[in-house]
């Protein structure tokens, strides 16, 4: 057994897990986070990606002790205080998921892609979700989806509600 | 899916990631990203009984500039690799390679070292490593060594590291101001390469001054068109002078042949990529 | 509590309205329960273990160490769970004298395809389980695997069921002569022959071996906890695994429970009763614990059921003119080592489609099914029909070459016009509705159709390295499975019905059950559409249920694009009757006669007054039940049961463009437009990415995906490294637009989007990439047109021979980089 202390969608744990123990595994099944997906074995499908320290990795193919120490974030911690991210948003209102199995990992991915590129082309887009699988959409909407909630959060773009006259017009 | 059983340490600095390894004898296994060794763990065509995890050695990561050199941690990731202002200047082959190199979050975790000392002959990182003369820093009990690219891809998945040794760093001479490619042909966007080249050439007034070029997946370790090089060298850099260099890109090959391409059709890709590649780093 | 209706706008219709979807909320949240996630206290986990080898006998299996492994229950053969006479079902015997082989859930004395258990291990955890897995040691004596259809036929052949006496599951025949339907196929080709005016065509097509790829892997719980054993499981089809479980292994019916939570895809993928499933209703019975079963990509890619992997020789006779005067179709499908639950009845799904949008005067099928040692298949998105479609639209573009037409006038020339609907074919079926050349008009405007043919001329003219391919498709399909009588005349084992219940809450808010259960398509949102029109209730009041046979007992589950076809119109009929008895209750309460109301936007109204009452009120006073007419029960609740008198045929137009680079063969498709009439869009968002994801699926089949098998019988490319599936960046935008006839055979006049874009893609692509290429010589290339099979074929055509191409060989280069999992070797790996 080893020591793996980390934070999960902004709670502390610290647990003792078998060092063979993949991050995935350890979510879903110690944490009880099974919003995050297992799809394959061989690192191609990207359901299971998460946020870890920031960057999109395929929990599938990070050992729980590798995460020691680290942040991990998750589908079910990128709502805010009840409020859905951009993305899932546009993934909703793009039609950008049928069965919603890819749809956990594709959003994580699609959120670190923006993070990269704020406002990705139509082949940025596609090459920036090449590591994500999905059987269902022929991708098409969640091209649309992604590029459409780029827009949404660029700095300065209208949201859904007016900002505080305080600081309207402050555009950053 | 499930690995199989191992035990785990994580050394916080080279000399103890030796002495780990010295002690876990044949049945440890060095982690650095993992990308390569997750996957193969989890399928257990390997079930290695003890694994370091070279993660905690801060000293294995970062990229500087070292004189005529640009030396990168064996540790460093792809995406440092990709967003480093020194590769782009110096050595910008590497980062084109690097980009090909399965996907975003792979590439946030894959590391450089970790995908030489895996010396898959379908990875990408091999041929610019070889075309561009990088060294390989190796450490052992007894010190470290370097090794030329040119000897440390010895078979398939076999390197010159040696037993109880790690690699730590790769330094790869400024090829400042070359122009350079790299031509990857797969199945798909997340397959691996069928075949690629990687190609570095310094053109002068018109003319391709010096040329280096690396061939991904036609043998069981990267290899160096030499003849390809040879031929460049001197000419015009114009489509039919490249083109003719080109065919010379399998002397020395001995390409593979698989379901998604037999050795003929391999060798007819590496001398298209090839033409493809020196057109596209002479341009 | 009479109300005065408010003179109010009409609300505008949500049929026909880009919905986003009610089901999204917790999908994009990861709020989901897959049946992965479902682990009730107390969990034993099994782990199958599986034969490497495709055909063996099994000379003895020790367990005695995996059996002292650490948390292992126990080790288990069939023999041990006194399973061994326990078969897999079958439900389409297509013929009287059909061979049926028993279907082991594991198997005892020989193991006939690579995957197939052999035992199973139960232990506390899944980990503790795959340890023991590697610990239990089989002994095999390895037999002649059986690979090649044709082969395998011949005489003396190595038989995989040698108590069957034959490799030959079944022989159907369709034959239009005999049925008084058309012409005999004998007499057209005959008549062909002997004249100099007319042509006959013959082709040999592949269907190559498939594989579903749905991305959640399968999965199921069985607990037995409660009065019901309650299956929990990734399927397509709770309603029929409930019988056919109980079937198979001797149970009551009324004492399981199937509930299909989320399901991650199926495709056809998981409309099977799977041995893994019933191992664990075995073990969860006699271990009195749930048991749990979830599979590896891996174990999925390898023992789930593949789909398409036919041989069609086709013959096609036509006058010199142009008009097409006979069809004749021999099949050869593999079944692979066992039957499915509808694996023979897949092919002749598509024998009534090979004549497809033409005019064909006489046409004759048949089809012999096929043992081999492979993994068996089954249903797999269109099931049959994609390779109908293939065939006759390659056929047609074989036909065009030789008789020096362009493709789509000769289509023109064979179609149905539009005017002649509803239109008897030859095959027996009667169209309803359609309209070819509006589809077709629309198609070649947005796809520029002339233009394109300009630049190919030109790229030709030019010698250019980058050649331009036009392919076309114009298809239909037969969806909305099924009238049951024609179902019960094709000998399938049940109906082709649905259910539908419609409970009216007290609050007014609206329950409605389906049987159709899905995985993916978005019924949830459809249906409360249709629910909220035909009510007049708001779209967010409507509840709809499914996926759970003590929610809705009674269905036959999603499948052949009948969910809304059958299941909606299922939830019409109930919705019917709920407003038929709030008529009499409105009545009631109005003190008006019932031919006096008028229902509309949700309210009844006398007519001529300003006096109304609301679907809601009156739910509410059937609820209070106070005051109600006498001849009836206070509910208006209802069920209904439809059965389909016809099928649906959804059609369209698809154009590929396509680029091939023939200095490496590398294809890419540049430009795909489509305009399908799938009949009354329900919810457009909806049917577009019906359309997109089943263009996925099939432009795969065309270009990227097949399971390869070597000499052994092993399947070589059977993890998702190898198995290529496309991702976006290998994929372009579509360019798709709907037109819509619609459908006369039921009241919503719709027909059907699940499986268009699939069934129509791959000849299209396939069309397109020979269209690049005829010129230089080629004449056809086989499936999926890889970047080595156009480069050779372009090398053979131009004289220039090349090698072989090994396609068994194990991938170097491929595979988990060069590490191939079926013949690990040792390698270095940091």
């Amino acid at each position: 057994m080893a020591q793996v202390r980390v934070t999960v969608d902004g709670v502390n744990y610290a647990d003792d897990v078998e060092p063979r123990t993949l991050l995935v595994h350890y979510l879903r099944e110690r944490l009880g986070k099974t919003g995050t997906l297992v799809g394959c074995d061989t690192s191609n499908c990207g359901a299971c990606t998460v946020h870890l320290n920031g960057q999109s990795v395929k929990s599938c193919s990070v050992l729980a002790v590798q995460a020691d120490g680290g942040e991990v974030l998750t589908i079910e911690g990128l709502a805010r205080d009840g409020k859905l991210h951009p993305m899932q948003e546009a993934f909703n209102e793009h039609h950008a998921l049928q069965c919603g199995y890819c749809t956990p990992g594709m959003i994580m991915q699609a959120v670190d892609l923006l993070g990269d590129n704020p406002d990705p082309d139509e082949r940025e887009v596609r090459e920036g979700i090449e590591g994500n699988l999905c059987r269902c959409t022929g991708y098409q909407n969640i091209v649309r989806a992604v590029q459409s909630a780029a827009q949404k959060m660029k700095p300065g773009a209208a949201a859904d509600t007016p900002a505080p006259a305080s600081v309207a017009g402050g555009g950053n | 899916m499930i690995p199989a059983k191992f035990d785990y340490v994580k050394p916080a600095s080279v000399a103890d990631a030796v002495r780990a390894l010295r002690e876990g004898g044949d049945d440890a296994k060095i982690i650095a990203g993992g990308q390569s060794l997750l996957p193969v763990l989890r399928l257990r065509l390997a079930a290695p009984s003890l694994v370091i995890d070279l993660g905690g050695i801060a000293e294995l990561r970062g990229i500087r500039d070292d004189g005529d050199r640009i030396a990168i941690g064996a540790m460093t990731s792809y995406y440092d690799i990709l967003r480093d202002d020194l590769v782009k200047q110096h050595v910008a082959l590497l980062g084109q390679a690097t980009e090909t190199v399965a996907d975003n979050q792979v590439r946030h975790r894959g590391t450089l070292g970790g995908a030489l000392a895996h010396a898959d002959p379908a990875g990408d990182l091999g041929a610019p490593a070889l075309a561009l003369d990088a060294e390989m820093v190796i450490a052992g009990e007894s010190g470290t060594r370097t090794v030329p690219a040119a000897e440390f891809f010895v078979d398939y998945f076999t390197t010159a590291i040696g037993e109880g040794e790690i690699l730590t760093e790769i330094r790869f001479p400024k090829y400042t101001g070359w122009g350079s490619h790299y031509e990857k042909f797969n199945r798909t966007a997340q397959a691996w390469s069928m075949c690629a080249v990687a190609v570095a050439v310094r053109v002068d007034g018109g003319s391709i001054a010096e040329a280096r070029v690396g061939l991904t997946n036609m043998g069981t370790t990267p290899i160096r068109a030499t003849g390809v090089e040879q031929a460049l060298v001197g000419q015009q850099a114009t489509a039919e002078a490249i083109r003719a260099a080109a065919d010379r890109a399998t002397e020395g090959t001995a390409a593979p042949s698989d379901a998604d391409a037999a050795a003929d059709y391999r060798e007819h890709l590496a001398r298209v990529l090839t033409g493809r590649a020196v057109l596209a780093a002479a341009g | 509590m009479t109300t005065t209706a408010e003179p109010t706008t009409t609300p505008s219709p949500e049929v026909g309205k880009a919905r986003v979807r009610k089901e999204d909320a917790r999908l994009i949240t990861g709020r989901t329960r897959y049946t992965d996630a479902i682990t009730p206290q107390g969990t034993l986990h099994i782990h199958v273990v599986r034969s490497p080898l495709a055909h063996a006998k099994v000379l003895g299996v020790d367990k005695s160490e995996a059996a002292a492994s650490p948390g292992v229950i126990g080790v288990y053969t069939a023999a041990d769970l006194g399973v061994e006479s326990v078969g897999l079902p079958c439900a389409w015997p297509i013929t009287p004298d059909m061979k049926a082989p028993q279907r082991p859930l594991l198997a005892s004395s020989t193991v006939h395809f690579a995957g197939e258990g052999v035992a199973v291990v139960v232990a506390r955890s899944a980990a503790e389980a795959r340890d023991a897995a590697d610990l239990v040691d089989v002994d095999y004596e390895e037999l002649e695997p059986v690979l090649d259809m044709e082969a395998a036929l011949a005489e003396g052949a190595t038989l995989v069921h040698p108590d069957l006496g034959t490799n030959e599951n079944a022989t159907w025949v369709l034959d239009s002569g005999e049925a008084g339907t058309g012409g005999r196929i004998g007499d057209a080709i005959a008549a062909a022959e002997a004249d100099p005016d007319s042509v006959v065509v013959k082709r040999r097509f592949r269907q190559q071996r498939l594989i579903p790829a749905f991305m959640e892997p399968r999965s199921c719980v069985v607990d037995p906890s409660g009065e019901q054993l309650t299956i929990y499981a990734a399927t397509q089809v709770p309603h029929i695994l409930r019988t056919m479980t109980t079937v198979t292994m001797g149970l009551n019916e009324s004492k399981v429970r199937v509930i299909a939570p989320d399901v991650g895809g199926g495709f056809g993928g998981k409309i099977g009763v799977l041995p893994e499933e019933m191992l664990c209703v075995a073990l969860a019975n006699k271990l009195r614990r749930p048991v749990k079963w979830t599979e590896t990509r891996s174990e999925s890619m390898l023992a789930a059921h593949h789909g398409r992997d036919q041989i069609q020789d086709i013959t096609i006779t036509a006058k010199r003119d142009g008009t097409v005067t006979g069809l004749d179709v021999h099949l050869l499908a593999d079944m692979g080592a066992y039957l499915g639950l509808v694996g023979p009845g897949v092919p002749i799904l598509g024998a009534f489609m090979y004549n497809a949008i033409y005019k064909i005067p006489a046409l004759k099928f048949s089809c012999t099914n096929v043992f081999t040692t492979k993994t068996l298949t089954d249903a797999y998105r269109g099931a049959g029909r994609p390779e109908a479609t293939f065939a006759i639209e390659r056929i047609m573009d074989e036909l065009a070459v030789e008789l020096g037409r362009d493709p789509m006038d000769l289509r023109k020339q064979n179609w149905i016009p539009h005017e002649e609907f509803p239109f008897t074919t030859v095959a027996g079926l009667t169209y309803d509705s359609g309209n070819y050349e509006q589809a077709t008009a629309q198609a070649v405007e947005m796809f520029d159709y002339d233009g394109l043919r300009r630049e190919q001329e030109e790229r030709r003219r030019n010698n250019d390295p980058v050649q331009l391919g036009i392919g076309i498709s114009t298809f239909t399909e037969m969806c909305g499975i099924a009238p049951s009588r024609l179902l019960g005349s094709l000998s399938y084992g049940a109906g082709g019905w649905e259910a539908a219940s419609v409970r009216m809450l007290a609050t007014g808010k609206v329950e409605v059950t389906t049987g159709a259960s899905p995985h993916g398509q978005g019924h949830e949102t459809a249906f409360s559409q249709i629910v909220a029109d035909q009510l007049g209730v708001p779209f967010e009041d409507v509840e709809i249920l499914h996926g759970d046979t003590q929610v809705s007992p009674k269905g036959l589950d999603t499948y052949g694009s009948r969910s809304l076809v059958v299941g909606g119109i299922a939830v019409v009929k109930a919705v019917d009757k709920v407003i038929a008895k709030a008529r009499k209750i409105a009545a009631h309460l109005l003190e008006a006669s019932e031919d006096d109301l008028e229902f509309a936007d949700g309210t009844f109204t006398v007519r001529g007054t300003d006096k109304g009452k609301a679907i809601q009120e009156i739910a509410f006073a059937a609820f209070v039940a106070h005051d109600y007419p006498e001849d009836m029960e206070p509910s208006l609740d209802a069920d209904a049961v439809y059965d389909p008198e016809n099928f649906s045929y959804p059609h369209g137009t698809h154009l590929a463009a396509v680029e091939i680079d023939t200095e490496t063969g590398r294809v890419h498709l540049r430009k795909y437009v489509c305009v399908d009439d799938v009949g009354t869009v329900i919810n457009p968002l909806i049917v577009e990415g019906q359309v997109h994801g089943g263009l996925a699926q099939g432009i795969a089949q065309a270009l990227f995906e097949e399971a390869n098998y070597d000499e052994q019988g092993t399947l070589v490319n059977g993890t998702l490294v190898d198995y290529t599936l496309p991702s976006a960046a290998d994929l372009p935008n579509f360019d798709t637009a709907v037109v819509s006839t619609p459908a006369t055979s039921n009241p919503l006049g719709v027909k059907g989007v699940g499986e268009a874009g699939t069934i129509a893609s791959t000849p299209a692509i396939v069309n397109g990439v020979l269209d690049a290429l005829r010129h230089l010589g080629v004449r056809d290339i086989e499936m999926p047109t890889t970047s080595q099979r156009v480069w050779r074929a372009i090398q053979e055509a131009q004289g220039r021979s090349t090698q072989q191409t090994p396609v068994d060989t194990h991938s170097p280069g491929a595979g988990l980089g060069s590490i191939d999992p079926n013949n690990p070797q040792e390698e270095e790996v940091q």
